[in-house]
């Protein structure tokens, strides 16, 4: 397998494994954990096996276009240093499955918890291998994301909720800040490529852009990491399965930041500011981090506290821009991701079997538990930095470094002491976990009887601490030479001589680590009998919660914020809004004529047509008179606009467009029956308003809205004129003009457009359509209308008189009888106009017409049956299942599209021949035509299931009102 | 011709945008129509006015593009025409059910104070 292949199944694989573990059923425990821990296993392997190429040719790189034009390839690069991560990710990420599986109870859903925990694993894994710096803020959200839904893994749990939504909002953030960091990187450097960014360390840092990229990337890498002060999340995080914070909290997701901080070390490092700002973040974290730690009552916040705590050890290592600090601070990543998992998972063992975490009523279990006991006490003393562990050796390196003096500056004075302190406050804190968990009196309450866990629970841990050791006696043997080459990975050339021996003769980091050691025992010492009893968190500054501010700031933006922005600029009221519509309208299209001038070209009546004229004069009257009597009288309103659409009609066939003409005038028909379907439950004219006596609010809104209408008005006519006295530039028209034929195999060019050449436009279109009908069905199916406010008039009171008054009569045979005559004749009109549809259609691809002319042609015909006979008659004789015909239509529309793919053609490619047919001849026939015959059948559903929907109203009415006179009769 | 015919745009737009702003129901699904019409015409007019050009290719004869008007504003425009059927429907049924469920036909769905 070459390496390129291995990198991307090492990134592909996990996800692939997450999709193939969330659908296993819900119990399935045993499949889940072998499927998520092969996935692991293969991964640790590939990653292994890509360890050759690394020493030969430095990195191993595979790159995958994806988005050339905007800079963005999938590009992914592993050198030494992701290499370390990526054995880091997958082989601890190995141990965390194995540990789950006994950890997770079988009551929850465990399949889902090992599909996060995979996916989470590919994206950590995308976030060390990535070689491109987009790609790598891809990743690193979706870790946010995945963590979010690890952690809220319990989600009837209130606190995990909180925390993972806390989780997700400060590295969420953190991630949108390293975005925009990397999109000036970007913009400077002129690529996202890691390699080159790498190169380009002295350009970035001499450019005034340098602060800003710096905060950024920090921010980012700060949220991540939890420094100092967005420490706050990861305690809070901590309501997470154990698994989770072993994993996440410890190896993987909180080393991102660092890792980030290391990986970019070559580019950003050195400056004053990157001093300042790296140096206070990580000292105050570490510091602080530590102090917090010693007065935690949950095992896993003492845990957390001390993640943030050595975490802030990393970055300070980093700030302080010296080669040597850099390898220190790598190597303290591997040490602490494999002490702090190994506790973590030791945690999690003493809650799975004791039932608490609270260290004050933990105790004595050394009893209970030897072989654990051993385990974390091995651990913890790693953490600790006791000789012989691997956490030491990092930490002498860390205290050479502090006394080494790098920016003359009080932090730097600071640091020694500081170092000093934290570790002794590590010190304490190690002491505290292990002597009140493991010693002391047998606690008296405890929720379980406490017993050794099963060897699996154990087995990770193990196989941890062993390498603690292994690395803590015999480094150079171990650990070198992978940390070599991760080191000369980040520092090239810069890589400075460095010693991993454990014993350096008597130093002064020698004495500073015993000094830590003595004083952190005597801490403990000392505040041993205050924290048996005392409150959660350290004294006075428990008072002072992050969380807390973090809370109040969530509440006033998403809140506060977002009400005192409805409240102000917010309108529920349609006019304000299609007001701001149209202005914005107006100006969007005056800018570029304010701009660049206007030349309305020369003014003529020349060439006009005195008919042509006459004809827009009635047009214009229809339309200025609908605009004037749309208020309060609707009818004549209605029919004004048929007027203006009649004659709009008249000026498509007058200019060419004869099948605009056709669909318009057929639209036309069919927009007005709806509507006239629908007058009847409008209101009628408000008695109370007197006309002619509006108050002048109301006066100057109407000259206000006149205004604009009047300029929108005057635009377009400019606008219009300017272009139509203009000769065109060439158009693609000649193209479809002269390929209509040739390739659609068709002489009606516009259809040819709509069914062939712009095919897919069409689909999408009638899928609109379809989409439109089923909610205007939807609406009126539960839809009660208003009850008529108009009293019957006085013909229809007078026929219903006559009617009733004479017994072998039946009310409505009057107006029956009226109607006789025209309602025989659209009878008889049925079949005539399906005829015409089916000639509409059939001659669509040579000749004006097709689909949609048709089907709306074939929908008046069956309007007219309901207008003439009513609805129960005709559906008493016909079955009309429109929806059906819909379906029909979008189905054989799709169909023919993806026929093509058969011929290994693309999506709605058409064929068109002739073809042969007895007594008739040659028959044009195209594929396309099919197509059309789905748009056909498509647009009659639409109409009918539209029209009838209406009608349907109705005989509800009618329902409804018999329902309620027999109410009345009853009762009476 | 082509005044008559952009002044023809002016006037439907113009109404069309009176009425969108007034507060009745009725009032803007009317008044959309005629913007409606007012905007095909005038994505019409962008492929320039051919009055008695064919309408469709002739069987057999040399093909000159430009014995023929412009066929893709009028594809747009068949386009438009059935989407604003569309839409004009849709309208009217949300109109007839807010005025079910509201008692009143402003387009707000309640009386002005």
């Amino acid at each position: 397998m070459t390496d390129e292949t291995s990198l991307v199944l090492m990134i592909v694989l996990p996800f692939a494994g997450s999709l193939a573990v969330i659908v296993l059923p819900k119990n399935a425990r045993n499949a889940a954990a072998t499927l998520a821990g092969a996935v692991a296993l293969i991964g640790l392997v590939l990653a292994a096996g890509s360890y050759r190429s690394i020493l030969d040719r430095g990195a191993v790189r595979s790159d995958i276009q994806w988005l050339p034009t905007l800079g963005l390839d999938f590009t992914l690069r592993m050198d030494g240093f992701a290499w370390l991560f990526a054995m880091l990710i997958s082989g601890i990420g190995f141990l965390v499955v194995i540990y789950a599986r006994y950890y997770m109870s079988p009551e929850d859903p465990v399949p889902r918890f090992f599909s996060f925990l995979l996916a989470f694993m590919g994206s950590m894994l995308g976030v060390v291998i990535s070689g491109n710096l987009i790609l790598l803020v891809v990743f690193w959200e979706l870790t946010s994301i995945f963590s979010f839904l690890l952690i809220g893994y319990w989600h009837r749990n209130a606190s995990a909720r909180d925390g993972a939504r806390m989780a997700l909002t400060i590295t969420g953030l953190g991630g949108l800040g390293l975005l925009a960091g990397f999109l000036l990187i970007g913009h400077l450097v002129g690529s996202y490529d890691l390699d080159r960014v790498l190169a380009s360390g002295d350009l970035i840092r001499s450019h005034g852009l340098y602060v800003p990229i710096l905060v950024l990337v920090l921010l980012g890498a700060f949220t991540k990491s939890a420094q100092f002060p967005f420490h706050f999340w990861l305690p809070n995080a901590m309501a997470a399965p154990t698994p989770v914070s072993a994993y996440l909290h410890s190896a993987t997701m909180v080393k991102a930041g660092v890792f980030l901080l290391a990986r970019l070390w070559p580019v950003l490092a050195g400056t004053y500011e990157w001093f300042w700002i790296v140096g206070f973040a990580g000292m105050m974290s570490f510091v602080l981090g530590a102090y917090f730690a010693i007065f935690q009552r949950d095992v896993k916040g003492l845990l957390a506290y001390s993640t943030i705590s050595h975490l802030g050890l990393i970055t300070l290592l980093l700030s302080l821009g010296s080669p040597l600090g850099a390898v220190a601070a790598i190597f303290h990543m591997i040490n602490h991701a494999t002490f702090k998992a190994s506790l973590f998972m030791a945690a999690g063992i003493i809650d799975h079997e004791t039932g608490t975490r609270d260290m004050q009523r933990l105790g004595g279990l050394f009893r209970f538990m030897p072989y654990t006991a051993t385990l974390a006490m091995v651990a913890s003393a790693a953490m600790a930095g006791v000789p012989l562990l691997n956490g030491f050796l990092s930490k002498e390196m860390f205290f050479a470094e502090a006394i080494a003096t790098h920016a003359d500056s009080i932090l730097d004075t600071a640091a020694p002491y500081a170092a000093v302190l934290g570790s002794a406050f590590a010190v304490a804190y190690s002491v505290r976990f292990i002597h009140s968990v493991f010693f002391g009196p047998l606690p008296a309450d405890l929720p379980r009887e406490p017993h050794e866990p099963p060897f699996f629970m154990r087995f990770p841990i193990q196989l941890l601490v062993l390498a603690c050791l292994l690395v803590g006696i015999v480094p150079g043997l171990t650990i070198g030479p992978f940390l070599h080459t991760a080191v000369t990975a980040v520092l090239g050339s810069a890589t400075p001589e460095y010693s991993l021996a454990v014993w350096h003769g008597f130093t002064i980091p020698l004495f500073m680590s015993v000094l830590a050691l003595a004083g952190g025992a005597i801490l403990y010492l000392l505040l041993k009998d205050y924290l048996a009893r005392c409150e959660d968190g350290p004294p006075y500054l428990r008072r002072l919660r992050g969380q807390r501010v973090f809370e109040r700031v969530v509440v006033a933006v998403s809140w506060r914020g977002a009400r005192f922005m409805e409240s102000r600029l917010g309108t529920r009221r349609l006019q304000p809004q299609l007001r701001l519509l149209v202005v914005v309208a107006v100006i969007a299209a005056a800018w570029p004529f304010y701009r660049l001038g206007f030349d309305p070209g020369r003014l003529t009546v020349q060439g006009a047509d005195v008919s042509f004229a006459g004809i827009w004069a009635i047009g214009v009257l229809c339309a200025l008179g609908a605009a004037w009597q749309a208020k309060f009288h609707r009818l004549f309103a209605l029919i004004l606009l048929g007027g203006a659409g009649l004659v709009t009609c008249i000026t498509f066939v007058w200019f060419s467009a004869p099948d605009l003409a056709l669909t318009q005038l057929l639209v036309e028909v069919v927009t007005t029956v709806l509507i006239l379907l629908g007058l009847r439950w409008l209101p009628k004219r408000s008695t109370d308003v007197t006309p002619g006596l509006a108050t002048t609010g109301a006066r100057l809104r109407r000259y206000r809205d006149l205004a604009m209408a009047v300029t929108c008005g005057t635009g377009m006519t400019m606008i219009a004129y300017a272009v139509m006295t203009r000769t065109p530039p060439a158009t693609i028209a000649d193209f479809f003009l002269t390929k209509a034929y040739s390739e659609g195999g068709g002489r009606n060019v516009v259809n040819v457009i709509l069914v062939d050449f712009r095919g897919f436009d069409t689909f999408g279109e009638i899928t609109v359509l379809s989409i439109v009908a089923l909610t205007v069905f939807a609406l009126l199916r539960r839809f009660r209308p208003a009850p008529d406010n108009v009293a019957p008039p006085e013909q229809q009171r007078l026929q219903r008189a006559f009617d009733e008054a004479r017994p072998y009569r039946e009310a409505g045979d009057t107006v029956s009888d009226y109607l006789l005559i025209p309602a025989v004749i659209m009878q008889w009109l049925f079949p005539v106009i399906i005829v015409f549809a089916a000639y509409l259609f059939m001659r669509g691809h040579d000749l004006p017409g097709g689909g949609f002319v048709a089907g709306i042609a074939l929908a008046t015909a069956f309007i007219l049956q309901y207008l003439a006979a009513g609805t129960r008659w005709v559906e008493d004789r016909l079955r009309v299942l429109p929806v059906n015909w819909i379906g029909f239509g979008l189905l054989l529309a799709a169909l023919v599209g993806a026929g093509s793919w058969l011929f290994g053609y693309p999506f709605l490619t058409s064929y068109s021949g002739y073809v042969e047919l007895p007594l008739i001849g040659s028959v044009p026939a195209a594929s396309a035509t099919l197509f059309d015959l789905g748009v056909f059948s498509l647009v009659l559903g639409a109409t009918v299931l539209m029209l009838i929907a209406l009608a349907h109203q109705s005989i509800r009415r009618l329902r409804a009102s018999r329902i309620a006179a027999q109410g009345n009769e009853e009762i009476a | 011709m082509e005044l008559i015919v952009a002044i023809a745009i002016g006037v439907l737009t113009g109404s069309g945008v009176w009425l969108l702003l007034r507060p009745r129901t009725f009032q803007v699904i009317v008044g959309l129509s005629l913007i409606g019409y007012g905007v095909n015409l005038f994505i019409f007019s962008m492929g320039r006015l051919r009055a008695n050009a064919p309408p469709v290719l002739q069987a057999g004869a040399v093909l000159n593009p430009a014995d023929h008007a412009d066929p893709i504003p009028q594809a747009l425009v068949l386009t438009a025409i059935v989407i604003g059927f569309a839409t004009t429907a849709l309208f009217l049924v949300v109109l007839l059910v807010s005025r079910g469920l509201t008692g009143s036909d402003h387009v707000d769905g309640r009386e002005p104070n």
